[in-house]
């Protein structure tokens, strides 16, 4: 008998069937990963097994849990497994704490929940489950507050609260989609080993078949409610049977076909640019203290050329973008835009602004729901003095859009009618608009799921060629990053520790940090071959 | 949470300041002139210059202004201009009236406030999230002196639980107590309402956050989580809410202090008002604005003491 055994799983919210007979099982001591794309029902199928469904929602079929059957329980039975049973680790380390309480008490919380133990004696094992999960006492005692901890130690504190009680089954679902690629590493070393020292089973959900790849024992391929394959990691990665893997597999590693056609001219320079931040003042009448966000960088973006920024978060790449948009003022140093100098206490001025547009990351947040698509991509017509009115201005709009692989009547519809992948598709056709020099890609991709994400990539690559643009492609994913750049600058802690062509600092990164960061990352390519 | 709490203080005392300036000159350069307006429009214009410089009228501004300030710090808020008596001594009585009927209605108003915005935001949709939501929209609505005549005319009039109006006095608490019941449920009845709505909408912001999955992933019931979690979260805006009631209801209870013939501060500033005796209105605003500032900072302390966050900030 297996620890979890799932056959002909069905979930139905409202009249809607969002599993179709879905069958899984996951092993003691053994790891099983769900991978699919949004929309896929990998997390339903989880928030399934703990019963953590949404209102509405009702499961049929067998879910049986160390041979109990989870479907047939009452809302007090599945409080007494969950949590002492069966825990569960979340996607968002910065939500999932509560924020008003401390450490050891959420911790503590599980314990006592389950009346496994009196005050001191769950405070006692609290202390205990955060130094098995690499959270030793020196640095990080109970009274701690969670926004006192980095992402990284929010996420073990949250992997804490969910083997306190030493649960015969983990759930993870998406544990390390929000980290940076060396604490994702870490944290999936950590699930590895608590696996192994427990003995108990692990169903991790991922939509990133490299994040999985290295740990998972059995992998199962969803998509659309169903599996559509599953089995040893061995088997699936040798056999690929069903065209959907094979293509989720592609699409991970997928590298757009871009001709080098960089100019030796640069469109943009940056020269020892300090980016300072002021900090609440310690006291009343002393100096507010600073923080150098990005001290004395350097670096040339020349006509044509897409260069890649890699940093892990809070690096300053975020901050140099805003400096080179002209959001900020900076500091120190300068910025040349068509070899035009915008020195230190300037902002960007209009004139040289419009050969700029920037792509950010999140394609639901950076619209505006209440404006119609037509006006959302004419925006940028406000940085033009003779902006074109009336017919002209619709046609453009057109153009732009058809550039990006959408529909005339699209300019007619709001912002909330489109998918993610369609709204990145837009968010493009807003910056293309005005026929932009450099085009500033801020985490473009990142939100996006792999095949979309390979469609994006495509039309990023034919749009350069087209239109002579050059990308300024700022991520922290090192993949995405080596299939669409020609240069590479990598930032840590304000400074740039190494630039050359992506390929030669891919195979031979010469900064020990560099390295790091390209042993952090999942290898998929080594996996396939 | 010491150094916290010690640049609030400081932020406090600069408050002061800034509101007795704005308080004192505001006043002052209203058109009008005291002495005029006690003697009335036949008085001779020598017999007027003598008052003046008898209330001190004929000094600049700024001395006035200093001549006040240090004597308010010294509790002394000059002499009534009408009434010839010290200020400190006319608003003694009333703050006993108002201030204890506004704690009171605060009171009230959270205790009926927080059950309703819980069980509505708990069971969200149900004919008891309905039920309070209809309500408190009529009570938002319905203004304080129409519920304060309705329970005079039932609780007082037809069944003589309560006195119709008047205060009695300290001497005897229970009795003063009786006295305030009814203009305090008339003043919470509107403000319970307001925060009612605001805890359940705060509450709702609060369940569908992810500490709360979390929370429910570890064995937590629904009320479990609920009481352990989402209750502390969710006092922010609640607090912001209390605070701002209070500062209405010390000075705004004007006319349910009319309505129950209560000697409050409310009734005192409009006859003030009236008469031009600005050293009265001057005195007594001030008053209020020292209370509003003290409510304030107790605000900004409480939350601190809720939310670990704001302890380093600010």
């Amino acid at each position: 008998m297996n620890l979890l055994e799932i056959e002909g799983l069905k979930l139905n919210i409202g009249a809607a069937e969002i599993l179709h007979d879905v069958s899984l099982d996951v092993k003691r001591g053994e790891i099983t990963a769900v991978i699919g794309e949004s929309g896929s029902g990998k997390s339903m199928t989880a928030y399934c097994v703990n019963q953590l469904l949404p209102r509405g929602a009702v499961a049929a079929g067998h879910l049986r849990f160390d041979g109990q059957d989870m479907l047939g329980l009452d809302e007090a039975a599945l409080c007494r497994i969950r949590g002492r049973d069966i825990g569960m680790v979340f996607q968002e380390p910065m939500s999932a704490l509560n924020p008003v309480q401390t450490i050891g008490a959420q911790v503590a919380e599980t314990v006592l929940i389950h009346r496994a133990a009196g005050k001191a004696e769950a405070m006692a094992i609290a202390r205990e489950t955060l130094n098995r999960v690499g959270l030793p006492e020196a640095a990080f005692p109970l009274g701690r507050y969670p926004h006192e901890l980095s992402g990284g130690q929010r996420q073990r504190v949250v992997i804490a609260m969910a083997i306190a009680l030493r649960p015969r089954l983990l759930i993870a679902d998406e544990p390390t989609t929000a980290l940076d690629v060396t604490t994702q590493a870490q944290i999936l070393t950590l699930l590895k080993r608590l696996v192994a020292e427990d003995g108990m089973g692990l169903l991790l959900i991922s939509h990133d078949l490299g994040v999985v790849a290295d740990v998972a024992d059995r992998i199962v391929i969803m998509r659309k409610g169903a599996v559509v394959e599953q089995g040893s990691r061995e088997e699936i990665f040798a056999h690929m049977r069903h065209p959907y893997t094979r293509m989720l597999f592609e699409a991970s590693s997928h590298v757009p076909a871009r001709r080098a056609g960089a100019k030796d001219v640069p469109i943009l320079e940056v020269r020892g640019l300090v980016r300072d931040y002021t900090l609440p003042k310690a006291s009343f009448f002393g100096h507010a203290p600073k923080f150098r966000a990005v001290s004395g960088v350097s670096f040339a973006l020349k006509k044509g050329e897409s260069l890649g920024l890699v940093g892990e978060s809070g690096c300053g790449k975020s901050t140099l973008t805003r400096a080179i948009l002209g959001l900020e003022a900076a500091q120190g140093g300068s910025i040349l835009i068509n070899g035009q100098e915008v020195r230190a206490g300037h902002l960007v001025p209009r004139h040289l602004r419009r050969n700029m547009q920037v792509v950010f990351q999140d394609p639901y947040g950076s619209f505006n729901p209440r404006h119609k698509v037509a006006r959302l991509v004419a925006e940028p017509f406000h940085l033009l003095d003779d902006a074109p009115k009336g017919a002209a201005r619709s046609e453009a709009v057109v153009m732009a859009l058809e550039a990006v692989g959408m529909v005339a009547a699209d300019a007619d519809k709001y912002i909330h009618e489109f998918s993610g992948g369609q709204r990145q598709r837009i968010a493009i056709a807003r910056a293309l608009i005005i026929r932009p020099e450099l085009i500033i890609l801020d985490e473009a991709v990142s939100a996006l799921d792999v095949s979309i994400r390979a469609q994006i990539l495509d039309l990023l690559a034919a749009l350069s060629e087209r239109f002579g643009l050059s990308y300024l492609f700022i991520s922290h994913d090192l993949s995405v990053v080596r299939a669409i750049t020609d240069r590479v600058l990598v930032m840590r802690a304000g400074e740039i520790v190494e630039e050359g062509l992506t390929e030669e600092v891919f195979n031979n990164p010469t900064h020990p940090y560099t390295r790091a960061l390209i042993d952090a990352a999942p290898k998929l390519e080594e996996l396939m071959q | 949470m010491l150094r916290f709490t010690l640049k609030r203080l400081f932020s406090l005392a600069l408050s002061l300041i800034a509101a007795s300036v704005v308080i004192f000159f505001g006043i002052e350069i209203i058109p009008g002139d005291a002495a005029r307006l006690m003697l009335g429009i036949n008085a001779t214009q020598d017999a007027v210059d003598a008052l003046r410089v008898q209330l001190g009228l004929d000094q600049s501004m700024v001395a006035r202004y200093f001549d006040w300030a240090s004597g308010l710090l010294r509790g002394d808020f000059g002499t009534s201009y009408t009434y010839r008596v010290p200020v400190a001594e006319m608003m003694q009585g009333r703050v006993w009236v108002s201030l204890p009927l506004a704690l009171y209605a605060l009171l009230l108003s959270t205790l009926i406030a927080f059950p309703i915005g819980i069980i509505a935001a708990a069971r969200r949709g149900s004919w008891a999230d309905w039920l309070v939501m209809g309500g408190t929209q009529l009570g938002v609505a319905i203004p304080n002196f129409w519920f304060a005549m309705i329970m005079v005319q039932i609780l007082a009039l037809k069944y003589q639980f309560f006195t119709a109006g008047g205060f009695p006095g300290w001497e005897d608490p229970a009795l003063a107590l009786k006295a305030l019941t009814l203009p305090a449920f008339a003043l919470a009845l509107p403000q319970a309402s307001i925060l009612a709505r605001v805890m359940r909408s705060s509450l709702l912001d609060t369940l569908s956050e992810d500490f709360m999955r979390t929370a429910r992933a570890k064995g937590r019931s629904r009320r479990g989580a609920l009481v352990n979690h989402a209750l502390r979260n969710a006092m922010i805006p609640v607090l912001t809410i209390i605070g701002l009631q209070f500062s209405f209801l010390i000075a705004g209870a004007i006319i349910i202090e009319r309505i129950f013939f209560l000697p409050g501060l409310g009734s005192m500033i409009f006859t003030a008002i009236r008469q031009r005796d600005l050293i009265v209105v001057e005195s007594a605003v001030m008053l209020l604005v020292f209370a509003v500032i003290i409510v304030t900072f107790l605000v900004d302390i409480t939350y601190a003491l809720v939310d670990p966050r704001l302890r380093r900030r600010r």
